[in-house]
């Protein structure tokens, strides 16, 4: 158990008690209360945890929140205040969603990505995107919306 | 738990807020909450009148329009398209109109089991004369208003506008009066005409959709109490077993874990009961999942300790060739196969599958003060409500279920079980409390897709007609979850695309077999409808190439002349998804329809490249026609998908994106069950555990493009959520076959 601090969407949380190993989705959202971030199975095969550390995605669920002291975390509520996010924007131009529940981890996965890759190819969003799995089928338009956010620069 | 949503406290106090504030004098403003997912801020109007003409919707005098969502959002869009009929009907601006999610309450809003794929079915016409009565009310009070006659006065956008003179009254201004005046008759609606829809057959965007990307929309798993604990629980890895002895020493030492407790179980057959086992509480999540993988835990496994899929498979197989129950049956099926001058015969293998929602089963409850309250992502709350009042000892009306949105259902969320744990747990341990299952837990405590063998018997005449189907089904049966005397598959599950077999063959002989449910068996998305269009769907296109026909001509052959078929005639017990055959009869003329829908818009029959195939499949569920075509690529054991098209006859369309988006979805749904997913037993425990070895569809199995045709009709609306399900994986073994001659007959598929 130890106190730790951590920068979460730019905001300073000190926490205390917190188990070492306890991974930073469970702090995110049971200590902090930010609850866009998802379980989904806790061993980092389907994504809907995702968040950004430094500005890249990872898996929260399995990620020791020791590991994140001093670093930058992003999560979809620190992704833009008001959903204007251009990937966010063009999820739902594309409509894409329907549970949603996984779509929190898509977008910070996809936003990952177009900052790597600013013009992805189908290809590359398959290889890319394959770490986030959406049960409701979502696939095809996801792959629009990346594309779309793709054409008026998401990477923003 | 450190810290409390501030979302749910306010929606809280809002639906207090309601509740104290606008109870009218009808009082129908009682029973709802606010909606699934707004937040607080944007609500800060206070209106101080309620026009409320039923319970599906109301009207203040600022002119806002709330319209109850009944019916549970999983995905499928349903808590936008209902309102949309409704508000359709009463001239509502969309933009002006806010939703709020019933409470389980079928005294008050009717049948809420979202499950079945018939919640447009059901509610499209009494929601149109919901929101047409209040129109026509809203119509009635500005003609009195004026002076002037009703037939001068229209509802357009909000508003009544005199139609020879300027003058106009919004619908905030009419409200009050609107509501001194009776609710017109049923027989006294009057329905728009079909060319006056402005959303009906549109495609009005879902509802929560900011919130759902913006991160703020509330699923089950985020709702939140103050002093809420989180709990798992360790249940016997098999099913219907129970705990003989426990240590918890260890997992009491684990900080942030408070209790330890036992919860009974159920034997076997479970039932709809929680499983039982041992509880851990704790402060948060993580400390739950510690404490609970310290337990020492000393289990009697129980009566189902034996199950081996395997050897499970392989009875099922030799039953499927000896003669089963008859449960339909024509012409003279043994004469016509002696006759035949080539009989084709196969067997079709399908393992069981899990539902895995993404977000898995949980819930919250209170149990305070002889009440509970529960919020859960349930695909059923009625049943959610009786069964945790049951439970509790409690009279239903103590218990409030509130439905959050559900992170995926599939079925799975329809059953009562992880809500009745949850307000046991806050019942033993006096706070409220949040049962969380892990994907393990999901995954080895579903109620399973049944595995099935399907063993088909075809004869060909020497002139080279079919004149004999024989189909042997065998399968553990849902009822075998709730009574150990099922034990052969039931006539609701034999409807669900077998012998409802649409296909003009002069004999046809359906039958069943036991098969003893062995753990928890579950429906699942189009559930036995799986099973028996793969078989079906597959057989018939062995029938084309041993015919030499084209398999698009095969079908539109066997399916006959144009006809509405009598099924409820031709067999002592039919099953017609619960409607009368009158009503929605089996057009063979709507499948020939989405059949050679399917083929002209896929470009059925142009040459392809080498490892590139069609492959067709129609099929008929939840009394929706669907006919899907697969293109595929296939490179060495490699399987991919360029093109899916679906042809879809629903009746009438009432959301035309969300149709489509469900086909979309559908089509990888089935997928995953195609390439993918199956779940093994052995001595009586899953196999599988997680996403690492219980295979999904991820993006590269997703096709390059889906198309969905939509074929115009003005027939009654039925369900789009399940029979996007059925026709795809056969339709993509029958085009594997067609590039590379290997025929499938087992899932996940498995190229050689």
């Amino acid at each position: 158990m130890s106190s730790i601090t951590l920068n979460i969407n730019g905001e300073s949380h000190s926490l205390e008690n917190v188990p070492e190993d306890m991974p930073l989705l469970w702090v995110i959202r049971d200590l902090v209360g930010l609850t866009g971030t998802k379980y989904g199975c806790g061993i980092a095969q389907c994504g809907a945890c995702t968040v950004h550390l430094d500005g890249v995605a990872i898996r929260s669920c399995s990620t020791p929140v020791t590991a994140t002291e001093g670093k930058e975390i992003t999560t979809i509520e620190g992704l833009s205040a008001d959903g204007s996010h251009p990937v966010q924007q063009a999820w739902m131009e594309k409509d894409v969603p329907q549970c949603g529940y996984c779509q929190t981890g898509q977008i910070m996965s996809a936003v990952s990505l177009l900052k790597q890759n600013p013009n992805p190819t189908v290809e590359d969003i398959n290889v890319g995107m394959a770490g986030n799995i959406c049960r409701c089928g979502t696939y095809n338009r996801i792959r629009d919306a990346i594309l779309l956010a793709a054409e008026k620069g998401g990477e923003a | 738990m450190k810290r409390i949503s501030q979302n749910l406290i306010a929606r809280v106090d809002r639906r207090d807020f309601l509740k104290t504030t606008s109870v009218g004098a009808s009082g129908l403003i009682l029973g709802l909450h606010i909606s699934c997912s707004r937040t607080v801020e944007e609500v800060v109007r206070e209106p101080k009148f309620f026009f409320k003409p039923n319970v599906y919707l109301n009207i203040n005098d600022l002119g806002d329009v709330t319209i109850v969502a009944h019916r549970s959002e999983m995905g499928t869009g349903i808590r936008t398209s209902l309102p949309t009929v409704i508000a359709d009907e009463l001239e509502a601006d969309w933009g002006r109109v806010k939703l709020v999610q019933a409470f389980g309450d079928e005294d008050t809003y009717g049948d809420q089991n979202t499950d079945g794929s018939y919640s447009i079915r059901m509610f499209y016409m009494p929601l149109r004369r919901a929101g047409a009565s209040a129109r026509m009310m809203l119509e009635q009070a500005a003609a009195n208003q004026w002076g002037v006659d009703v037939s001068e006065c229209q509802a357009k956008n909000h508003e009544v506008i005199h139609s020879t003179s300027d003058k106009r009254l919004s619908y905030g201004e009419l409200a009050e009066a609107a509501s001194q005046l009776e609710v017109p008759k049923e027989e006294d609606v009057k329905l728009k005409d079909s060319k006056d829809f402005k959303l009906i057959g549109k495609g009005t965007s879902i509802y929560d959709l900011p919130e759902i990307v913006n991160g703020k929309a509330v699923f089950g798993i985020d709702a939140n109490l103050p002093g809420a604990k989180v709990a798992v629980v360790a249940r016997c890895p098999v099913a219907g077993g129970s705990v003989q002895d426990f240590n918890d020493e260890k997992a009491r030492q684990v900080p942030g874990v408070l209790e330890v407790f036992k919860l009974d179980s159920p034997g076997f057959p479970t039932e709809f009961n929680p499983l039982g086992g041992v509880v851990v509480v704790a402060e948060h999540t993580w400390a739950a999942i510690k404490g609970r993988e310290a337990l020492e835990i000393t289990w009697d496994y129980g009566v189902n300790a034996t199950y081996n899929t395997d050897q499970y498979m392989a009875e099922m197989a030799e039953r499927s060739v000896k003669t089963g129950t008859i449960r339909r049956d024509e012409g003279n099926i043994k004469g016509d196969l002696r006759a035949a001058s080539e009989v084709l015969e196969a067997t079709y293998r399908l393992p069981h599958i899990c539902h895995t929602t993404m977000e898995p089963p949980n819930a919250l409850a209170e149990v305070k003060d002889g009440k509970c309250r529960v919020w859960a992502p349930t695909q059923h709350p009625q049943w959610a409500r009786e069964s945790v009042a049951a439970a509790l000892g409690l009279d239903p009306a103590d218990v409030e279920v509130n439905v959050t949105l559900l992170g995926g259902g599939f079925g799975r969320k329809s059953k009562p079980d992880f809500v009745v744990e949850a307000a046991l747990i806050s019942k033993q341990i006096g706070a409220p409390a949040k049962v969380i299952w892990t994907r393990e837990d999901d995954i080895h405590h579903d109620y399973f897709h049944a595995c099935s063998i399907q063993h088909v018997k075809v004869g060909l005449s020497a002139d080279n007609k079919v004149t004999a189907w024989n189909h042997h089904s065998v399968f553990p049966s849902i009822g075998g979850t709730s009574s150990n005397e099922v034990v052969e598959p039931q006539t609701f599950e034999l409807g669900l695309g077998l012998i409802d077999f649409p296909y003009d063959i002069p004999s046809i002989c359906m039958e069943s077999h036991e098969a003893k449910a062995r753990t928890r068996i579950g429906w699942l998305r189009s559930v036995c409808n799986i099973q028996h269009a793969f078989a079906i769907g597959s057989m018939l296109d062995e029938i084309a190439y041993a015919r030499s026909i084209d398999p698009v001509e095969n079908l539109l052959e066997l399916l006959g002349p144009d006809r509405e078929i009598r099924f409820d005639e031709k067999m002592v017990e039919f099953f017609n998804y619960n409607e009368p055959i009158e009503d929605f009869p089996a057009s063979t003329a709507r499948m020939r329809g989405v059949i050679e829908t399917a083929a002209r818009e896929s470009g059925w029959g142009k040459p392809l490249p080498a490892g590139q195939g069609m492959g067709i499949c129609s099929h008929r569920s939840f009394l929706t026609y669907v006919a899907c075509v697969v293109k595929v690529q296939v490179d060495g054991n490699k399987i991919s998908i360029p093109e899916l098209h679906y042809a879809v006859d629903c009746g009438q369309v009432v959301n035309e994106d969300r149709v489509k988006a469900q086909f979309e979805g559908g089509a990888v749904y089935a997928l995953s069950g195609a390439l993918k997913s199956a779940i093994s037993f052995k001595d009586g425990q899953v196999v599988e555990s997680n996403f690492h070895n219980y295979l999904l569809a991820r993006m590269p199995d997703a096709p390059g493009k889906i198309e969905v045709h939509l074929v115009p009709s003005t027939e009654k609306p039925t369900g789009v959520g399940e029979p996007p399900v059925p026709p795809v994986a056969p339709a993509l073994c029958n085009a594997i076959f067609a590039a590379t001659g290997q025929r499938i007959r087992e899932l996940p598929i498995k190229l050689v």
